[in-house]
């Protein structure tokens, strides 16, 4: 404990306040509760619709693929369509999550169904995003069983599928939805936001996709209102 | 010239500093400043006792010189209305830098401050303080202007000197890529790192030749030797001059460092 | 690394005749600036969200103490551990100390600075531990046996067909028929080799962008996912970062975001952005078994509460690099330290001492690029003019630049001696040049005219022209 000690020692001296100045430890105690917002761009601040129109469009200028769908009984086909389209192997990978569960992937008799964490053998992983941000096309995933974070990184093309109603305008407000989830000052083992596939620019600052995380990110949005 | 403007009836009272540049090698952009300011309604005078900002001593550190003639510019130019420089660089050296050096002592740190704000660049002066927006001149030239860097990030002079050149006759503004990027003078760096400023001047003198104008200009003489004393050791043809020349019509004089040919 | 930024001047000699590193240099110098300058401006908000995140850091670092104690309990919480760290050494024995518990082979690494600063990868290969870099362009340079030229493209120096050479010296089973001359075949071929070694792995060692109080979490912030393969496949995933990585809230990391990936490569977020709290819980099928985060001082503390406390904001986004005139004209290497460019002009002396980074803060054309770009508005020509005070202070600067400026200032600060010097002097340099109204060579100029011939004075200095022309205009 010396080493915290003395860090902590010099930090306090070097700010000049020695013990703990009550007066300090209000603000900051007042910042954690409070956690103010911020600026919050206006580019995401739209109505619902528009805001799924820009949350697609800014996925796609990032090099993702956006679908829309009306109801989750579509999944099946619309995965099953997504690997046969690039001649990928009718196989695909995903967790418990209930929400994908429910659809009925029997119906695709084709299509083999593996449920778990992948160990990296799988082409393509199907994952539910817990939200999303419109401000700039990207997925929020957390961890768990329902939705394997392997499943976000290993496989060659990664299939992500996401309700509407999921779509936010910007991080500020996934961060109340994880509040609200996983209570005040708690957090899931890992919150993933994906912007787009795996990408890299080291070799000659020339931008290549699918540097170590998946080539090709399909997202799926779920949409009841989708023909509106 | 159009806008010249009257404080209480009586013209504003300029303090014009030379700069040390200006003072030994180029005397026309002094008198070209002289017109420029008494064109637009100023009484210009010029006191005596003047010779660098200091950015030589501040530049490399030595504070207590820096500071001493920071005073000395202070005591002879406080009185003015307005204090002005044909350069960015002295003049944000005095506007920007000049209160920082009295930190902890508050009295001649006031009275550098009240100094400081009357300091003002050159153009950007004639624009914006005396609400210049043409000059009465004549050029029949194709011109690139590069942007000092004190000037352009410390002083926002940028669009100025392209407006009061907009309004000349006779001339054609060509912007050449990359005019905002360091033209590798830097004051002592350039002796200091010589290598390093030449590679830097090199790819700023082949933006200007990649303009192909007649003639170079910009508001500092420092940048304005480097990048002359670059074009004539390279054969170019681009002929290099203080923007204040070209402003106040007084172009009979030699270019910086010479003719071309 | 060996720190040699005394060599400054020798690195520069070669850098600047280095037709390669000259070409890789341009790819900096188009692509970086351009892809941020679309990137801010598309965002109106821009500005104002600079101002913010610095007042973000202002407000963190006047309270760290106070932050980093929450920070800790958060983890704790969470069932991770934190170690804190005085030195570098500290943190190196702590990290050896994880391995040697888990009786580790390899480690694989994400990208960080902070563990080139330690000096981790040579610690732990003494060690019999096997250090896998995992990010392409560490990958690329650890082949190499260099280090990072750019703190966010640390291959910057490099073009494909090195890269292929490295390669194919290492990579020992590619049969020599299989094409490599596209950079999208090297990328494959980094992917396949190092998808192994994740799963070989028995610990995970990665940096942080943050260091989140309120939850405890810590932030990687990448683009190819190779960060998050180490910090999920190793069975430990150690975290190493300084002290002022500390932000207080989830929503105050959201605004330095914003300007994060606009600075560095011009994205408005980077492909992963990801949160870390802990190791694996009951439910996760996935993570690490241990989450361990190494807190680390090595001289910040002692920067703070002085005129270096700004550069405690420094995000690591690499824009005043990529905007520096001078690291445009050598590069990475040349500056002989851990941390190049700007704002390494002004952390390195921070960290090694001014004595052996002399050169670092001094050369700069103080052009003001890199503060005009700094996400977080760090006034790095400002601190490095402190460094050169210092230096002068402590007469650690070159004699005959002393000499010359003690002669100058002598002048400069007594005005009639001074009119009566130049005016001898201008006259005479300008009658020397002649019609021709320049100098090609004169005795001490050499930094001069080496490389440009000097503009000759016009004749009379402006003092004496003026005094004279007053003098006959008088009333």
């Amino acid at each position: 404990m010396t080493a915290k000690h003395n860090i902590l020692t010099r930090v306090r001296t070097a700010l000049g306040s020695q013990g703990e100045a009550a007066g300090r430890r209000e603000v900051v105690e007042a910042r954690l509760s409070g956690a103010p917002r911020g600026i919050v761009p206006q580019r995401g601040q739209l109505p619902r619709n528009e805001r799924i129109d820009l949350f697609r469009a800014q996925a796609e200028s990032v090099n993702a693929t956006v679908e829309t769908v009306g109801d989750y009984s579509e999944l099946p086909h619309s995965v099953s369509r997504y690997l046969r389209e690039r001649n990928l192997p009718a196989a695909i990978r995903m967790g418990d999550d209930a929400r994908l569960g429910a659809a009925d992937w029997l119906s695709e008799r084709t299509l083999e169904i593996l449920k778990g964490p992948t160990d990296g053998s799988d082409m393509a992983g199907l994952s539910h995003a817990f939200a999303a941000v419109a401000e700039t096309g990207t997925l929020a995933l957390t961890a768990g069983g329902d939705n394997p974070t392997t499943l976000n990184f290993l496989p060659e093309y990664h299939i992500v599928v996401i309700h509407a109603d999921d779509v936010e305008g910007d991080m500020e407000s996934i961060w109340d939805r994880v509040r609200t989830r996983f209570g005040k000052g708690e957090m899931s083992r890992v919150v993933n936001f994906v912007t787009g596939p795996s990408r890299s620019g080291d070799i000659e600052q020339k931008i290549l996709l699918g540097a170590h995380g998946p080539r090709a990110l399909h997202i799926v949005v779920v949409d009841p209102a989708k023909d509106r | 010239m159009t806008g010249a403007q009257e404080t209480n009836g009586s013209p504003p009272h300029v303090g014009l500093f030379v700069t040390c540049l200006v003072d030994l090698f180029r005397p026309s952009v002094g008198f070209a400043s002289l017109k420029l300011l008494e064109n637009a309604g100023c009484k210009v005078d010029v006191p005596n006792a003047q010779t660098c900002c200091g950015q030589p001593a501040y530049n490399s550190g030595d504070r207590k010189d820096t500071r001493a003639i920071a005073e000395q510019v202070i005591e002879a130019f406080e009185a003015f209305d307005y204090v002005v420089a044909p350069s960015g660089s002295c003049a944000s050296m005095l506007r920007k830098h000049y209160p920082g050096l009295f930190d902890g002592d508050p009295k001649w740190q006031a009275r550098a401050q009240s100094f400081a704000a009357k300091c003002h660049e050159l153009v950007s002066f004639l624009t914006d303080v005396m609400g210049v927006s043409s000059v009465d001149a004549r050029l029949e030239a194709s011109v690139t202007y590069h942007d000092s860097c004190s000037g352009l990030r410390e002083l926002g002079v940028k669009a100025q000197p392209r407006a009061l050149l907009a309004s000349m006759n006779g001339i054609q503004l060509k912007e050449m890529g990359d005019s905002e990027v360091c033209c590798g003078f830097g004051g002592t760096f350039c002796v200091k790192y010589p290598d390093i400023s030449n590679h830097i001047v090199g790819k700023k003198t082949a933006n200007i030749e990649a303009a192909e104008t007649d003639l170079l200009l910009a508001g500092d003489m420092g940048c304005l030797m480097n990048m002359a004393g670059k074009l004539r050791r390279q054969g170019a043809a681009t002929e290099v001059r203080h923007v204040a020349e070209v402003l106040a019509g007084l172009t009979d004089t030699p270019p910086i460092a010479g003719r071309a040919k | 690394m060996q720190l040699t930024s005394h060599k400054f001047k020798s690195h520069v000699s070669k850098a600047l005749v280095d037709a390669q590193l000259q070409k890789a240099l341009g790819n900096v110098e188009k692509g970086f600036i351009d892809k941020r300058a679309k990137a801010a401006g598309a965002l109106p908000e821009f500005e104002s969200l600079r101002d913010n995140a610095k007042a973000i850091k202002d407000h963190t670092l006047a309270n760290l103490d106070l932050y980093l104690e929450t920070y800790e309990a958060r983890v704790t919480a969470a069932g991770g551990t934190v170690h804190w760290a005085e030195t570098a050494a500290d943190a190196r024995n702590i990290v050896l100390d994880i391995c040697k518990r888990r009786g580790a082979r390899t480690v694989t690494k994400g990208k960080s600075m902070i563990t080139e600063e330690i000096g981790l990868n040579d610690f732990l290969s003494q060690h019999d531990i096997e250090p896998v870099e995992t990010d392409l362009g560490e990958y690329i340079i650890q082949l190499r046996g260099e280090h990072p030229s750019h703190i966010i493209a640390p291959a910057v120096h490099l073009n494909k067909d090195q890269v292929e050479g490295d390669f194919r010296r290492v990579h020992t089973h590619l049969p020599e028929f299989r094409d490599l001359t596209e950079p999208t075949a090297l990328l494959s071929e980094a992917r396949e080799v190092l998808r192994q070694r994740y799963f070989e792995a028995d610990v995970g060692i990665t940096g942080a962008n943050f260091l989140v109080a309120e939850t405890g979490s810590s932030v990687i912030v990448t683009n190819e996912g190779n960060g998050d393969l180490t910090q999920t496949l190793g069975k430990v995933h150690v975290v190493v970062a300084s002290i002022e990585k500390i932000v207080p809230t989830l929503e105050d990391t959201s605004q330095i975001l914003r300007v994060l990936a606009r600075s560095a490569t011009g994205q408005d977020m980077s492909v992963y952005t990801t949160f870390s709290t802990g190791p694996k819980r009951p439910d996760d099928p996935d993570g690490p078994e241990e989450y361990h985060v190494i807190l680390l001082d090595n001289g910040r503390s002692s920067m703070l509460g002085t005129e270096y406390q700004d550069m405690l904001r420094c995000i690591r986004c690499g824009a005043c690099m990529n905007h520096c005139p001078v690291y445009h004209a050598v590069g990475g290497h040349a500056y002989g330290s851990v941390y190049p460019g700007p704002m390494g002009a002004v952390l390195t002396p921070s960290l090694n001492g001014i004595d052996k980074a002399g050169h670092l803060p001094n050369a700069s054309t103080f052009c003001g690029r890199c503060e005009a770009v700094c996400p977080m508005r760090i006034p790095l020509p400002k601190m490095m003019r402190h460094w050169r005070e210092q230096e002068f202070e402590k007469h650690l600067s070159a004699r005959a630049s002393r000499y010359g400026l003690g002669l100058w200032a002598f002048f400069a600060r007594r005005p009639k001696l001074y009119r009566a010097a130049v005016s001898l002097a201008m006259p005479l340099l300008s009658r020397l040049a002649g019609k021709r109204h320049r100098l090609g060579a004169l005795p001490l100029a050499g930094g001069w005219t080496d490389h440009r011939d000097l503009p000759a004075p016009e004749g009379p200095t402006f003092m004496q022209q003026y005094r004279k022309h007053q003098a006959s205009h008088r009333p």
